[in-house]
């Protein structure tokens, strides 16, 4: 059985057959207001151009890859952090604008805006009790 | 009697309860600060031959709020991170809120050979990265058998 390596580049093992390491969910704040979704997710030691967030039909997904910049001989002695990969995927649902989304990354932090549709703005709905 | 929900069951709402009902029944008593594993800040460390090196994934803490001290054979990480709320907060639903928010602080023993006054300390996209000189070996002498 190849040995697992625990946190990417941090503790490398030999070799290019890096075997395949799950990714760990990233912590997530999530709010919304009448306009639309804020997402914060947090995703530490990735490097900003190691982050991608793509939108495939409603489905929503934030990655990153870890560089921590260990030397190779480094030696793991305790970790929480157990993989070098962050993945998450979330549904959006039809009354995003999910062509408008935008996104910035700093300190590790991701925050993502996705603005509602313009007509899909709630209607009021009367309520009247008789 | 079993009582039954009128509600459908949560598979993840189940593993938690599961969780805890495990605890119990093993007799196990959490720690009244809660374990050290999941915490915030997470932790990695890890040694070459002249060094050690300590990961502390801080995102989203400005390297002017955290405050690092080595003494003793004792690392100290504290400070805070602030809340993501945006400035209504009675304008907004919180849907999802998984990140940490408050003061922070982690005490991190220290291998016994390393040299407390050598630490350095960088931060580099919410990571601070803490490397300490390993106190050169004592050669080990060698003992020839007769």
């Amino acid at each position: 059985m190849p040995e697992i390596n625990p946190v990417g580049d941090a503790f490398p093992i030999s070799g290019d057959d890096t075997p395949t390491v799950d990714p760990m969910s990233p912590a997530v704040d999530v709010y919304e207001d009448d306009n639309g979704i804020s997402l914060w997710a947090d995703m530490p030691g990735v490097p900003k151009d190691q982050v991608a967030v793509h939108i495939q039909d409603n489905a929503l997904t934030i990655a990153g890859t870890m560089s921590l910049g260990a030397p190779d001989a480094m030696q793991p002695i305790h970790a929480e952090i157990t993989s070098p990969r962050y993945q998450r995927v979330f549904t959006l649902s039809r009354d995003l604008d999910a062509d408008k989304v935008q996104a910035s990354f700093d300190a590790g932090v991701l925050h993502l805006r996705i603005p509602k549709m313009m007509q899909e703005r709630p209607k009021r709905i009367e309520v009247r009790v008789n | 009697m079993i009582y039954r929900s009128p509600f459908p069951r949560n598979l993840f709402a189940e593993l938690d309860r599961l969780q805890r009902d495990m605890q119990q029944a093993l007799g196990i008593a959490p720690a009244i600060r809660g374990s050290s594993w999941g915490g915030f800040p997470a932790m990695n460390m890890g040694h070459t031959a002249d060094s050690i090196m300590i990961f502390l994934f801080v995102p989203g803490v400005a390297p002017e709020d955290i405050d690092a001290q080595a003494e003793k054979g004792v690392l100290i990480v504290s400070g805070e991170r602030r809340p993501s709320q945006p400035d209504e907060p009675e304008r907004h639903t919180l849907h999802i809120d998984e990140r940490y928010a408050g003061h922070f602080r982690r005490v991190i023993t220290l291998p016994d050979d390393v040299d407390d006054e050598s630490v350095q300390a960088s931060y580099q996209n919410g990571v601070l990265t803490v490397t300490l000189r390993r106190k050169q070996r004592i050669n080990t002498r060698k003992i020839p058998i007769q």
